[in-house]
């Protein structure tokens, strides 16, 4: 099977500020009573969406004008805490397809690279400035160019890091590793059989 | 011979090869799974047409939903209920062995593999949990996954995998009475951050780490992921092998003979090279809480509160959040902290020795009226050890509740909740926001102990007082 080549990722953009954004804010535990990863989206974000009685609170992701974001902005260590992939899972659900942030906790990162949504890090300064443009226009569309590792808003050309295994996994259709692993049957059983444990 | 550390040998053993990615396809030995990442997994397999490929490497059992106060199926909540049915659907199909709750062996994944010799010296053991660190205790390199690399390990028994740096940590001197184990992890993700673990696997050593139990290594290496670490270890030493003698899945005969050697070889080199070191001094650690809304938010039991005033760029800004999360006043002294809820247990801290070492404590004491006081063992097999040694009636007469294996309010997925804002003395790992099932619930985390002084007093207190050795 053959996946599709993420080389560039355009949208609406969403800044959902803060810092140290764990996995349990992204999606609290008690949404996570499942056995496939459908619906999950709905309850992105949920207990900062709504307030002790289920309304919903003037959190950026309940403003309709941004009801098409696409990219997600946060700060810094987004996505830390548990390794449940129902966090990117969520978001990708909700319709998100890239983040951007300060930087990320790890497993999140390898999580959300193998559903195809590139994490990309940038400076301090320039997420300021992204954040600014969207929300003083909402309908900016962003671009993220894995090609060029850049940032396309208006004018503005920002620079991103993004660990280059990664990128070179969207930009050639790889980031799901299952069926490059699999190819590699015979030295997987060497491995095995080579093991001081069965 | 080139000097090694523990993490590059036991890497090489494992490595197939290297993807065209440039990521290495690393093998995994262990492979162990819970009802909350696996069943997605099982689907994606299905969906793909793959059998599972080495069923007999990897281990079930149940520990997120199951209630701690029933045991009879069909669960109140049906989802929980639906879970346990597919996890247990899911083993049976494929040949998985599953420590179901009929077993007596059932229990939190991390505190069910060691006690029953599944986690060894020298394995790679993945699970997709982010706490499968603490497996690492035991010179194992074990670390948590997502669902699709559950999914690989299911159909492959490999992952696609960047190697760590090691960083190594060494405590040395002698810990004050009244610190333990915790105290020390949450010192060590105060000193570092809760990123500054980042891309390494931490390897804990000197006189402190050699002097812990198995079950304090298990404290320590469970929560590295706290200080951003994926992995987290303990080089194997003669503490381990006796700890691992006569388990279940451990070898016997002349099998353990040459598995010791073997697993003495793997411990790092004298002399080996690290990407980083650094040194901390036990005399410095004392009994410890949080008392914000990440764990490195941490401080001893004899200092104040933070000031976000006092404090720079985002650490002020996280204070300031934190603080108001938390309801707590900058500047005030910890101590005095009125708390609703007590919770003893977790993978932290829900083993026999924690249990045992509040249990002889607590002789005379009585939890403060209108406290919720909860004593959750970390398995069956601890319940059950806990329960012959009369533990269960010393923490009921002392007012606390005393219930079945699982995770409960670390994590409550399971009825057990904190609610409104409720403020909970917990031995647990995060205190992130909403952590125990109420969306403003709060959480500090402390050691068993810290926890059992906090129910005796009704508010945040310093154990070495509450409990004069
Ligand atoms: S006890 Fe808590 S941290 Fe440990 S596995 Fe269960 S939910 Fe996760």
């Amino acid at each position: 099977m053959s996946l599709e080549k993420i080389t560039c990722i355009t949208g609406q953009a969403i800044h959902v500020p803060g810092d140290d954004i764990d996995t349990d804010r992204i999606i609290p535990a008690r949404f996570m009573k499942c056995v496939t990863f459908d619906g999950l989206g709905e309850y992105l974000f949920y207990d900062v969406r709504h307030d002790g009685e289920g309304n919903r609170t003037d959190h950026a992701l309940n403003d309709p004008c941004f009801s098409n974001a696409s990219i997600m902005l946060s700060g810094m260590n987004f996505g830390c805490g548990s390794s449940r992939e129902h966090a990117p899972q969520s978001l990708y659900r909700a319709g998100f397809r890239a983040i951007i942030a300060g930087n990320f906790a790890e497993i999140f990162f390898g999580n959300s690279i193998n559903l195809g949504m590139p994490c990309v890090t940038v400076k301090e300064s320039d997420r300021m400035k992204l954040a600014d443009m969207i929300e003083n226009d909402p309908q900016h569309e962003v671009k993220i160019d894995l090609m060029n590792s850049l940032i396309l808003i208006g004018e503005a050309r920002l620079a991103f890091d993004i660990r280059e295994g990664a990128r070179e996994s969207l930009i050639n259709g790889k980031w799901d590793p299952i069926d490059e692993l699999l190819s590699n049957g015979a030295n997987i059983e060497n491995v095995a059989s080579l093991l001081s444990y069965s | 011979m080139e000097k090694l550390n523990l993490f590059q040998k036991v890497w090489r053993n494992h490595t197939v090869g290297t993807l065209e990615n440039g990521q290495t396809q690393l093998f995994v030995g262990r492979h162990l799974i819970h009802e909350v990442t696996s069943p997605q997994a099982f689907g994606m397999l299905k969906e793909k047409g793959l059998p599972v490929r080495y069923p007999e490497r990897t281990f079930a059992t149940v520990d997120h939903i199951v209630p701690t106060d029933e045991i009879s199926e069909p669960y109140s909540d049906p989802l929980a209920d639906a879970m346990i049915k597919e996890l247990r659907r899911n083993c049976e199909e494929t040949g998985i062995t599953f420590f179901d709750v009929s077993s007596g062996m059932q229990g939190i994944v991390h505190v069910v593999g060691p006690e029953q010799g599944l986690t060894q010296p020298g394995m790679t053991i993945a699970c997709g949990d982010s706490h499968t660190s603490t497996h690492g205790a035991f010179g194992a390199i074990a670390f948590g996954v997502g669902t699709s690399q559950v999914r690989d390990l299911l159909a492959t028994q490999t992952l696609a995998l960047s190697p760590l740096k090691v960083r190594r940590i060494e405590v040395n001197g002698s810990l004050p009475p009244g610190v333990y184990a915790k105290d020390v992890i949450l010192h060590i993700i105060r000193k570092l951050g809760v990123n500054g673990g980042t891309g390494f696997a931490y390897e804990y050593a000197g006189e402190v780490f050699d002097n812990f139990s198995m079950e304090e290594r298990m404290t320590a290496c469970n929560m590295s992921i706290e200080g951003g670490a994926r992995v987290g270890y303990v080089n194997p030493d003669t503490k381990t092998f006796e700890y691992l003698h006569g388990r279940p899945y451990c070898p016997e005969g002349s099998d353990w003979d040459t598995a010791i050697n073997t697993w003495e070889s793997l411990a790092s080199d004298v002399g080996c090279d690290y990407d980083d070191i650094v040194f901390l001094n036990a005399s410095e650690i004392s009994p410890t809480v949080t008392w914000g809304i990440n764990p490195a938010q941490a401080i001893s039991v004899e200092e104040n509160i933070p000031d976000p005033s006092q404090l720079f760029g985002s650490e002020a800004s996280s204070a300031t959040e934190a603080l108001e999360y938390m309801k707590l006043q900058a500047g005030s002294p910890v101590k005095g902290t009125p708390i609703d809820v007590a919770f003893i247990g977790s993978c932290t801290n829900g083993r026999l020795s924690d249990l045992e070492e509040v249990a002889t404590r607590l002789n005379g004491h009585k939890v403060r009226e209108g406290v919720k006081a909860i004593v959750v063992p970390g398995s069956q097999i601890v319940s059950q050890l806990a329960e012959q040694k009369g533990l269960d009636s010393i923490f009921k007469s002392a007012g606390f509740e005393w219930r079945r294996a699982g995770c409960s309010m670390c994590l409550a997925m399971n009825p057990d909740k904190l609610l409104g804002d409720q403020l909970c003395a917990s031995s647990s790992n995060r205190n992130f926001k909403g952590r125990q099932g109420s969306p403003t619930g709060r959480t500090m985390l402390m050691s068993p102990l810290m926890v059992a002084a906090a129910a005796i007093s009704g508010e945040i207190a310093d154990s070495r007082e509450i409990f004069p050795s």
